[in-house]
């Protein structure tokens, strides 16, 4: 019979030992030595059933299939954009999948997104060399016009989304700003005036800030609260 | 006559301190200063690997870039940037770390690490090599374990661990031997010597290290646990 080595919730290092015993699997930033599981990153246990798994508490933003995310244009060329997702590689968005538009022969592709235009697309590919594909077909996937763009840690994306999308839409409700939240850590804040705009960016700095607390909802609705009424 | 010292015991290290995330442009950075020497690292990236024949499709590439500071040194300027020497050690460093790290996830992409070393007592590779492990443990790497490193020798014909600089100038023989090594499984990633020892010394002053790297491993883990906890972290559920 295996066991634990460690409480759930609490804060381990790469190297460190998590578990005992064959009956205990390791998951995400962990992994097995003989009969040893072990952290592989800095993070959080998290224990379910017989998996061991360790929240990455820190960590670069690495594109998936299916992730929307907010990148910038960075380059354009005959057939296609290169958009920077926030990874170290640029992706690609082939002509295809930039619009459902009907694009001429010849056309000016700088018209439809030009360099340093800021895009809400979804990752529709990823090869095992780090050749990203993204695309702009999909339900809510534009240009972003107007609005601020503030960069965030990626791992914390989750906790500013909330379960369902709680977190944001109460900064939503709270402040009255479109907000969109990008896997890779950009978020695009759009109010009706800067003030609304500025109570929303200074939420998600204390949501980022207080990344792994409990109860941070009641923390990020007693600031709203606080700081709307001083508006 | 046999070497004695006044300050601590032969197999005894100097004073350690180790901080986390001490730069905060950085992805992930540490201090580790033990005695005298003081040494930061810095890690930036994974970006683009430039030159472009240099990229690893499989998997991302480590780069350390090793400096001592030019008031580093005690008295004489230490004239920064590379050379020879920093070539070198940036390699060895390199070398130390790169076993437990995985960079799978990152191909054709470079992640650099930086060691600048603002204070210098001997010992400077070692510690180095110390907060680049911490450095890169903050910025989120995955890692087998941390890397630990001190440097042991003979100094007079006594084995002893982490010789400061009077004892690496000894006069009468020193012999110099930093160390690195994955504190778990034992395994040796760094091992640098010149001098005349018998094999008995090196074998005793091998062992001394083993032990006082134990020692750096417990500091190394505090110190990372330390910047995560600062009493932010509820043990509560959700």
């Amino acid at each position: 019979m295996g066991k634990l080595l460690v409480e759930e919730k609490s804060i381990v290092v790469p190297g460190d030992f998590l578990a005992e015993g064959m009956d205990y699997l390791p998951a995400g930033g962990a992994f097995r030595e003989s009969d040893k599981v072990i952290s592989s990153q800095v993070g959080v246990v998290e224990i379910n059933g017989r998996l061991v798994k360790v929240i990455p508490l820190a960590g670069a933003y690495v594109p998936k299939k299916d992730d929307v995310v907010i990148g910038r244009v960075t380059d354009v060329s005959y057939s296609n954009w290169f958009v920077d997702v926030g990874y170290a590689l640029d992706a690609v968005m082939s002509l295809k999948d930039g619009t459902t538009e009907f694009i001429e022969r010849g056309a000016e592709l700088s018209e439809f997104y030009g360099i340093g235009d800021f895009v809400v697309a979804r990752v529709s590919n990823v090869t095992k060399s780090k050749m990203i594909d993204i695309s702009m077909k999909g339900p809510g996937l534009r240009k972003l016009i107007g609005g601020k763009i503030i960069q965030i840690c990626a791992i914390k994306v989750p906790r500013v989304i909330g379960k369902q999308g709680s977190m944001v839409g109460m900064i939503k409700d709270a402040t009255g700003c479109q907000i969109i939240v990008g896997q890779n850590g950009r978020i695009w804040v759009s109010g009706k005036n800067p003030e609304d705009e500025l109570l929303a960016t200074q939420a998600i700095a204390l949501i980022e800030e207080k990344a792994h607390i409990s109860g941070l909802t009641e923390v990020v609705k007693e600031f709203l609260e606080k700081n709307k009424g001083a508006q | 006559m046999a070497y004695t010292r006044t300050d601590r015991a032969l197999n005894g290290l100097r004073p350690m301190e180790a901080k986390v995330g001490v730069i905060k442009n950085a992805r992930g950075s540490a201090m580790f200063k033990i005695g005298k020497t003081i040494a930061y690292a810095a890690v930036y990236g994974p970006r683009e690997m430039h030159p472009k024949f240099m990229q690893n499709v499989e998997r991302g590439t480590l780069r350390c870039n090793y400096n001592m500071m030019a008031f580093s040194g005690s008295g004489n300027r230490v004239r920064p940037g590379p050379n020879r020497r920093s070539r070198e050690i940036g390699l060895v460093t390199q070398n130390a770390l790169a076993p437990v790290l995985d960079l799978t996830e990152y191909p054709k992409t470079v992640v650099d690490v930086y060691i600048e070393l603002l204070q210098t007592d001997a010992g400077t590779r070692c510690a180095g090599i110390c907060a680049a492990s911490l450095a890169l443990a903050d910025a989120g790497f995955k890692m087998k374990d941390l890397v630990c490193a001190v440097s042991c020798g003979i100094v007079g014909g006594t084995p002893v661990v982490d010789l400061d600089y009077s004892e690496e100038s000894y006069d009468d023989h020193s012999v110099d031997i930093p160390i690195a090594m994955i504190p778990r499984t034992g395994e040796i990633t760094l091992m640098q010597l010149d001098g005349v020892l018998t094999r008995e010394q090196l074998e005793k002053a091998v062992l001394l290290a083993r032990d006082g790297i134990q020692k750096i491993y417990e500091v190394q883990k505090a110190a990372l646990k330390a910047k995560f906890a600062d009493g932010k972290i509820s043990l509560e559920g959700e």
